[in-house]
């Protein structure tokens, strides 16, 4: 009870401070934040929880983006509608997705994930989808203004936007993963066998994770592209799905709340690393993979949980 | 017929170079059941170490040599440093050691030798043989993809070490019981997968042009080789690798158009993934639960 009422005081204090005394700039930062939060969050339903490796999930982020900039530039969709039906389009892509990676093991899953990363700009680029996609030089869309009346900016209304899809979206996660479903997908990833005998349909779990994963990400993706105003095929590289990937393993990869810290990592420190030099953020990316694997397997989530199990320990005697 | 005919070619000599990679992989794989994502990387990295042997005035096949050597040792190292200490880690581990280094070799390449694209030179000459069905680079890289495949089965089937290397991967507790130093064995099999990827990189350089980034795509399809051909099997790997470049030119050709080219991996590997996990010459793998 008293950590719930902490965690609504937290949310307020998040939206009220940046929105408050941040400028523009930083406040996108912020903004890029949350949505990166509920990218790694999809990630970390579907690898942390269910034990499904997937280095492929800029794919569903850019599907995401791709489907609220197509709505709202082709057919004037109202930016707020195009969220549920994004939700709906990557749910039903992962879920397809899903199916295939049934038959795959841990590694396959991880490479043909990997593959999809590669190849979605191609997809992305070719003159099929050119009237709708703008093909390489991809489309621009309006920034939403503050609905009511509201005295607010574009850029504050946007973070309080995507802060309050965000808080609904974790909202959500919690409850799915606390509850039955949660120790279902646990159990999966622990011992696919033993959870098997134990009455759990794995084929019906995982690909519905699957699909819950996609649409937390692609998701994501549509706020992130409402955010930034554009979206081009070229932003959706491989680059994408390893830096998700890096955000998860840094937040600790079974963590909830690690997701956010994986989200601000990615969100700064290659924004920090650039001054060094253009090579600095994959390299600090790789360095930090590895440590991270070699040091806290569990992600900085796990190693401040760990801590604060050692305090209360402390705390207890 | 003509087009089809020189479609046909030019697949094998890129599928060639998709063998090797694909060799690679599978070497790793069979002695450590890991999948080498930094292998295109590493390839990258030995091309960029083979241009620069040139620029300080070395003859091409001296620089080839030197760069085979270098990725030799490098392979050998970075196995004793960072994938020694993962060997039994579980999956997620493995795969993010592996993403880590796939970036930090990805920077390291465009720190000391700059993102721009480079030009690196072909050995061979620059005229068509054969009424113009095969470019001179196109022969003489499956010619040297082919000796060094060659090589390669020779050194495993006929040599003392090669047959402890093929021990070590098969039976490691075993093996180790016999006298083979096991944990020495996997790191001469990284050094010779590095080295090949070498060879692969210097013979795919000339046509792609050299970035940082010249091997992600390349990757891609030797993954889809060597799944298409069993990735237990080093015979299947090299074979699947033929086989994807042959399919890549003539769907590029003929059915996808060259835009979808990566596409066409993914299909390959999703397929294989589905209908035949095991691929064309790999074994079952039977499990007790």
């Amino acid at each position: 009870m008293r950590t719930s009422w902490l965690i609504a005081v937290f949310v307020v204090l998040l939206a009220v401070v940046p929105t408050a005394r941040f400028s523009g700039y930083h406040l996108f930062q912020m903004t890029m934040v949350v949505v990166y939060a509920v990218a790694i969050l999809g990630l970390a339903i579907l690898t942390g929880i269910n034990g499904q490796i997937s280095l492929g999930h800029g794919a569903f982020y850019a599907i995401g983006a791709y489907t609220t900039a197509i709505l709202m530039n082709s057919w004037d969709v109202p930016y707020w509608l195009t969220l549920p039906i994004s939700a709906l389009v990557c749910a039903g892509v992962g879920f397809l997705v899903g199916l295939p990676a049934l038959r795959l093991g841990g590694l396959y899953l991880a490479l043909t994930t990997f593959a999809l990363a590669v190849a979605i700009p191609q997809i992305l680029k070719h003159k099929l989808f050119e009237d709708w996609t703008g093909g390489v030089q991809g489309l621009v869309i309006d920034k939403p203004d503050a609905p009511f009346g509201l005295p607010l900016n574009t850029d504050q209304w946007l973070y309080l936007f995507t802060l309050g899809v965000a808080v609904v979206l974790y909202i959500f996660a919690i409850n799915l993963t606390s509850g039955r479903i949660g120790r279902a997908m646990r159990a999966v990833r622990d011992h696919a066998v033993a959870a098997e005998a134990m009455g759990i349909n794995l084929a019906m779990l995982k690909t519905r994770t699957f699909a819950v994963s996609a649409m937390y990400t692609g998701v994501a993706g549509s706020l992130g592209a409402i955010a930034v105003a554009f979206v081009a095929p070229d932003s959706f590289s491989v680059f994408l799905s390893i830096t998700f990937f890096v955000g998860l393993v840094a937040g600790g990869a079974a963590s909830i709340g690690g997701t956010i810290v994986g989200a601000v990592f990615i969100e700064f420190v290659p924004n920090l690393a650039d001054k060094v030099s253009k090579a600095a953020p994959g390299a600090v990316y790789g360095v930090i993979l590895i440590a991270m694997m070699f040091l806290m397997p569990q992600g900085a989530g796990g190693f401040l949980h760990g801590l604060w199990r050692r305090v209360v320990r402390l705390g207890g005697k | 017929m003509e087009g089809f005919i020189h479609q046909i070619i030019s697949g094998i000599a890129t599928g060639g170079i998709y063998a090797s990679v694909a060799l690679a992989l599978v070497m790793i794989y069979q002695a450590t059941h890991h999948v080498n994502f930094a292998q295109g990387e590493m390839a990258t990295f030995s091309t960029y170490i083979a241009l620069t042997l040139i620029n300080f005035g070395l003859p091409y096949w001296v620089a080839f040599v030197g760069s085979f050597a270098i990725s030799f040792v490098v392979g050998v190292i970075i196995e004793r440093l960072l994938m020694r200490p993962v060997a039994n880690a579980p999956v997620l581990t493995s795969v993010g050691v592996f993403v880590g280094l796939l970036l930090i070799v990805n920077s390291v390449t465009g720190w000391f030798f700059d993102y721009t694209i480079k030009q690196f030179p072909s050995p061979f000459p620059d005229k068509s043989l054969f009424g113009g069905f095969v470019s001179g680079h196109e022969l003489g890289s499956t010619a040297v993809t082919l000796v060094v495949l060659l090589s390669v089965y020779l050194f495993f089937r006929h040599t003392r070490l090669g047959l402890a290397m093929r021990a070590a991967a098969f039976n490691p507790v075993s093996s180790r019981l016999v006298g083979v130093r096991v944990g020495w064995m996997l790191a001469l099999g990284w050094g010779l997968a590095a080295a090949i990827g070498s060879v692969a990189g210097c013979m795919v350089a000339p046509v792609v042009f050299l970035d940082p980034n010249m091997m992600s795509g390349i990757l891609l399809y030797a993954f889809a080789g060597a799944l298409l051909g069993g990735i237990d099997s080093p015979l299947g790997a090299v074979l699947g690798g033929f086989m994807v470049g042959v399919i890549e030119n003539l769907g590029g050709a003929y059915v996808v158009g060259t835009e979808l080219k990566l596409t066409l991996a993914l299909v390959i590997i999703i397929s294989v993934l589905t209908l035949k996990p095991s691929g064309l010459m790999g074994r079952k793998v039977y499990s007790r639960v």
